[in-house]
C-alpha cells in the first residue's frame, strides 16, 4: 500500500515564511519533500495514470445538410480490463441536445445532467429554450471553474435550436470549440479517416448514418479500448431519434463477410480423403 | 455588521408598505416620461426642465440605452436610476457572455424588476426612487415590447404608457386615442400625449425613437420642434372646424 501523504504538497505559506526569515535567506533554496520510492518516474507514471484516466473511446459527431449525426461505441476499460460493453455513451440532455462522453464516465454523466437541469430552468425563465451555444457555454464554464482539480471530460454537445443544426466540443480544460465535425477519444484517428473520406454535406439521413456508423466500427476495430455497440443518434428540427445500435462483430462480418465457398471446400477435402 | 440587519421596509398594522408607497410619491414628482408602442417603431418621450443656462444639456439624459436593441425612460430619483441602468447594462453583457444571445426585453425587465424588490425586502437599504420605461425588440422574432417597472418591483407589459408627473392625465389621453401606428405616426402619439401636461415647444420634450434596424435614435430639437408645430397647426385646423365658418351678421 503506497503512503500517499509524502505527496502532500508543503503549504506554501510555510515555504513564504520560511524564505521571509532572515536567518533562512541566503541559505539552501526551499526544497519540496520526494516519495521515498526506488523508482521516482515509475511511481510519477503509476500516480499520473491512477489520477488521468485515459480517454478510451470512440465517440463522433457530424453537422451535415439535415442536421447533426452522434455516434459512438460502448466500452469502458480500466487499463487492459474491459469493465463493460454497454456502456451509454450519448447523454440525452434533453428532446434537442446531445451529448457525448469521453473520459470520466461519472463526471460526463453527472455534469450532463446537471447542465440538463440548467437548460430547463432556462426554458422556465426565458419562455424559450436555449440556444446550443448557450448551452455549451454553461458547461464550459461549469468545467472551467473546477479546471485543475482533476474532471476527465471530452464531450461534444450536439442539438437543433432556431439557428439550425450546432455541434460544439467542450472539455475539462475549461476549452470549447465549434465545429462541423469532431471525434473524440482514442478512436478518433481512426474515425476521422473514414469520416472525411465519406462526408458529403449534401448526404441524406440514412447515407449519414451509415457513414457515421462504419467510421465507429473501424475506430473499434484497430483501437483495443473502443468497442462493444455502435449507437447513431440524428438530431434534426423535430429533435433527436435514436437511428440504430449494432454489435460491431456483426457489422465485421457484415461488412466483410467470409465467404462460404472456401470452407465448404476445406470440409469436403477432410471427408473424401 | 449588526447595525444594517434593521430592515427599513416593513409591513405596517394593515398590510402596507410605507417606504414602496413612498418611493412611489417620489416617482409623481419626478419628470413625465411617455412610452408608446407601434409596429415598427417604440417611442419614448420625457419631459425635460429647463436646463441652467451654464448647464451642459447633454450630461442631463433620462432616455438611456441598455444594449442595442434595448433602451429605458425613467421618473424619479436620478442617481437611482444610474444605479440601476449600470446594473443592467452589465446583465445585458453578462447574458450575451454566458449564453451567446443578447438579452430579451422580458428578460431584462425581470432582472431589473427584481433588483428592485430585492431593496424592499433587504436590510439597510431603501427602495429605489424610480418607475422605468423599457423599450425593445425581441432579438430573433422581432416583436416590439414596452415594459413598465415600479419601485415594488412589479412590472407588466404595456402598450402604451406613462409616468411621473401627472401620469394619470397622458394615461387617460393614450387610453382615448391610442390605435396601431407606425413611424411617424407612432411619434406623433408620444409627442401629443406628452404635451398634454407638458408646456408646448421642442425645448420641453425629449423624444427618442426605438427601431429594429436602426436601435435608439434620439431626436434633434428641431426635429421635435417641427413636429410640435405640425401637431399644434392640427389641432388649430380641428378647433377652427368645429367652430365652424364665421357667421354674417
Amino acid at each position: 500500500m503506497l503512503d500517499l501523504r509524502l505527496l502532500e504538497p508543503c503549504s506554501l505559506q510555510s515555504s513564504l515564511a520560511a524564505c521571509a526569515d532572515p536567518q533562512v535567506l541566503g541559505a539552501a533554496p526551499p526544497t519540496f519533500k520526494l516519495p521515498a520510492v526506488a523508482d521516482l518516474d515509475g511511481f510519477q507514471k503509476a500516480a499520473v495514470q491512477m489520477v488521468k484516466p485515459a480517454k478510451g473511446t470512440t465517440t463522433l459527431a457530424f453537422v451535415f445538410k439535415h442536421g447533426v449525426i452522434v455516434a459512438a461505441d460502448s466500452r469502458a476499460s480500466m487499463g487492459n480490463y474491459i469493465s463493460s460493453q454497454t456502456v451509454k455513451k450519448i447523454l440525452e440532455i434533453n428532446r434537442y441536445l446531445l451529448g457525448t462522453m469521453a473520459g470520466g464516465a461519472a463526471d460526463c454523466q453527472f455534469w450532463q445532467r446537471n447542465l440538463g437541469t440548467r437548460c430547463r430552468l432556462h426554458e422556465l425563465a426565458n419562455k424559450r429554450r436555449i440556444s446550443v451555444a448557450g448551452a455549451s457555454k454553461l458547461l464550459a464554464n461549469t468545467l472551467y471553474s473546477y479546471r485543475g482539480m482533476g474532471l476527465s471530460m471530452g464531450t461534444m454537445i450536439a442539438g437543433w435550436d432556431e439557428s439550425g443544426p450546432g455541434l460544439y466540443y467542450v472539455d475539462s480544460e475549461g476549452g470549447r470549440v465549434e465545429g462541423k465535425c469532431f471525434s473524440v477519444g482514442s478512436g478518433s484517428t481512426y474515425a476521422y479517416g473514414v469520416l472525411d473520406t465519406g462526408f458529403r454535406f449534401d448526404m441524406t439521413v440514412d447515407e449519414a448514418v451509415e457513414l457515421a456508423r462504419r467510421a465507429i466500427y473501424h475506430a473499434t476495430f484497430r483501437d483495443g479500448a473502443s468497442g462493444g455497440v455502435a449507437s447513431v443518434y440524428y438530431v434534426g428540427p423535430q429533435g433527436f431519434k435514436k437511428m440504430s445500435g449494432d454489435d460491431v462483430g456483426e457489422l465485421h462480418y457484415k461488412y466483410y463477410p467470409v465467404p462460404e465457398a472456401t470452407v465448404e471446400a476445406e470440409m469436403e477435402d477432410v471427408t473424401t480423403s | 455588521m449588526a447595525r444594517y440587519d434593521r430592515a427599513i421596509t416593513v409591513f405596517s398594522p394593515d398590510g402596507h408598505l410605507f417606504q414602496v408607497e413612498y418611493a412611489l410619491e417620489a416617482v409623481r414628482k419626478g419628470n413625465a416620461a411617455v412610452g408608446v408602442r407601434g409596429i415598427d417603431t417604440i417611442v419614448l418621450g420625457v419631459e425635460k426642465k429647463s436646463t441652467a443656462k451654464l448647464q451642459d444639456a447633454r450630461t442631463v439624459r433620462k432616455i438611456l440605452k441598455l444594449d442595442d436593441h434595448i433602451s429605458l425612460a425613467f421618473a424619479g430619483l436620478t442617481a437611482d436610476a444610474r444605479v440601476l441602468v449600470n446594473r443592467a447594462r452589465v446583465e445585458c453583457q453578462s447574458h450575451r457572455l454566458t449564453v451567446e444571445d443578447p438579452v430579451t426585453v422580458e428578460y431584462i425587465t425581470r432582472f431589473i424588476a427584481g433588483l428592485q424588490q430585492k431593496f424592499t425586502q433587504s436590510g439597510g437599504v431603501r427602495p429605489f426612487g424610480i418607475s422605468t420605461l423599457i423599450v425593445g425588440f425581441d432579438p430573433y422574432t422581432k416583436a416590439p415590447s414596452l415594459y413598465q417597472t415600479d419601485p415594488s418591483g412589479t412590472f407588466s407589459a404595456w402598450k402604451a404608457n406613462a409616468t411621473g408627473r401627472n401620469s394619470n392625465s397622458v394615461r387617460e389621453f393614450l387610453e382615448k386615442n391610442y390605435t396601431e401606428t407606425s413611424g411617424m405616426e407612432t411619434v406623433k402619439l408620444a409627442v401629443r400625449a406628452l404635451l398634454e401636461v407638458v408646456e408646448s415647444g421642442g425645448k420641453n420634450i425629449e423624444i427618442a425613437v426605438q427601431t429594429f434596424d436602426e436601435g435608439l435614435r434620439l431626436l434633434e430639437e428641431a426635429e421635435v420642434e417641427e413636429i410640435v408645430a405640425g401637431i399644434e397647426a392640427e389641432k388649430a385646423a380641428a378647433e377652427a372646424a368645429k367652430k365652424g365658418p364665421p357667421r354674417d351678421t
